[in-house]
């Protein structure tokens, strides 16, 4: 039998997940991007039902994809398994976000 | 070829309601076309609060919006009420429904000497109107000559992931059909705007559509605010939305995958078949208002935190992709797709469910915002009242 599906990730070019359930810190959630290899992360903060956490580590000021476009630019440096949100990302002029 | 159930009009366009509708020109004949409308199943007033200290753009909207609503193929015929000193001068208004070869009535308070009297009146015209409108039946009509207007409030992660990509699906499904889908609400393309420009028939029909974002943001910043400052709302963001664009890319799954074959100012009537961009606000009633006077008979509407408004003339269909709203807000919500996110229920299955109900609903089922009598207007504004 399948277990549950926790999170989803959208699009193969995504740097993104978002959670179907809330996940605690510390769990590890598998996630399969389209046909890409799944992927075991291990989430570093409590993620909110509906909320996005990162699969990858992104350096500050780098895009941050999801749906395959971007939907903001990273405003502090964000490591893989952490919580993806107003936080720590910007859209298109806003402050720290591209002009 | 699938069909609807519906009204058919002299001028050969095709209802899902069969309305008679009382348009107050003004602001200052609001009440009295209310009290003529009052108790009367069937018969529908606008609650028009403008028509007077316009000038411009906003003239010329209110009166383009007014007689949409007149047009619209959901209204038997029409009583326009006027004041007598309005800048909208409801002679003028009564004249351009009167085009569609609806009977279309106008009485002016000022002349008619008296609301009393108007009310009279307006009472007596309109349940002459009733009269011959229940003398019409529905027919078979091919789905081809439905307008569907598509438009989200409300979102959260569930409308980018389910509801929406369902609407898209039914969206092309009707197309496939021959009808005629309406993507609208510019400030939620910011962001998107580029991926719905390579869709475009024509190069065009593309700058139209990057023109328009390129003024909705100029417009705000002109007027000293930063979009993104109410967009995404509070509710959007404890929803998992964090940025406009995130938005954005999930708003435009509504428009499914077809060729956007035209562009069409807020309010106007498309001339295309296939999916057709309405430049509105993202303001849910005024975006509500502008797709039923370009002449749509129905309209999907899908949220995910929960959005009761319906629109006076056409019935609007609430579709939600999260669980807790649906049950949370029965009395409001019509289709439930939660099983995308549920792993339960593939996006063309949902699609199919929101084709069925569009079908249904436009033969005559009513919708949950009908049943709670939920008949929310306004008419977009671009200036401010002088």
């Amino acid at each position: 039998m399948a277990s549950r599906i926790k999170a989803i990730v959208i699009h193969e070019k995504d740097t993104v997940a978002v959670a179907l359930e809330a996940l605690s810190a510390g769990s590890e959630v598998i996630v399969a991007p389209g046909d890409a290899p799944a992927l075991r992360i291990k989430l570093i903060s409590p993620i909110p039902m509906g909320h996005k956490f990162a699969l990858k580590d992104h350096e500050k000021g780098t895009p941050v994809i999801k749906y395959g476009e971007p939907i903001g630019t990273s405003t502090a440096p964000i490591a893989r398994g952490e919580h993806v949100h107003v936080h720590n990302v910007a859209g298109k002029k806003e402050p720290g976000g591209r002009p | 070829m699938t069909f609807f159930q519906g009204f058919r009009r002299s001028d050969g366009l095709a209802g899902t309601r069969n309305f008679v509708l009382v348009i107050p020109s003004v602001g200052c004949s609001q009440g009295a076309a209310r009290a003529i409308a009052r108790g009367r199943k069937d018969v529908v007033y606008l609650p028009n609060i403008l028509g007077c200290g316009q000038v411009g753009d906003d003239q010329a909207l209110v009166k383009k919006t007014l007689a949409g609503f007149g047009w619209n193929p959901n209204v038997f015929s029409v009583l326009v009420v006027g004041n007598g000193c309005e800048t909208l001068i409801p002679e003028s208004l009564g004249e351009e429904i009167a085009r569609s070869g609806k009977r279309t009535e106008v009485i002016v308070i000022q002349k008619v000497g008296g609301v009393r009297k108007t009310v009279a009146l307006g009472r007596k015209i309109v349940g002459e109107m009733l009269a011959d409108a229940s003398k019409l039946s529905r027919e078979p009509v091919p789905v081809s000559e439905l307008i569907l207007g598509t438009e989200c409030g409300g979102s959260d992660y569930t409308s980018g992931l389910a509801s929406n990509p369902a609407v898209g699906c039914a969206s092309d499904m009707l197309i496939a059909e021959g009808g005629t889908v309406i993507l609208s609400e510019t400030p939620e393309l910011i962001g998107a705007e580029h991926l719905l420009a390579r869709r475009a028939r024509t190069p065009e029909i593309a700058r139209k559509v990057l023109d328009a974002v390129a003024w909705w943001e100029k417009k705000a910043i002109e007027g000293g605010q930063n979009i993104r400052d109410v967009n995404p709302s509070p509710g959007n963001m404890e929803g998992g939305i964090t940025t406009l664009e995130e938005k954005s890319l999930g708003c435009i799954h509504k428009a499914g995958t077809t060729t956007l074959e035209e562009f069409v100012p807020a309010a106007a009537r498309p001339t295309s078949k296939g999916l057709v961009y309405m430049d509105t606000p993202a303001h849910d009633i005024e975006q509500l208002t502008c797709m039923v006077a370009g002449g749509a008979q129905i309209v999907v509407f899908t949220t995910g935190r929960g959005t009761p408004p319906g629109s006076p003339i056409a019935p609007v269909i609430k579709i939600t992709g999260n669980r807790d709203t649906f049950l949370c807000m029965r009395d409001s919500m019509d289709v439930d797709v939660s099983g995308i996110v549920r792993g339960r229920q593939t996006v063309r299955d949902a699609g199919q469910k929101v084709f069925d109900q569009i079908v249904a609903v436009a033969s005559g089922k009513t919708t949950k915002a009908e049943r709670l009598g939920q008949r929310d207007f306004c008419i977009f504004k671009v200036n401010m009242n002088i």
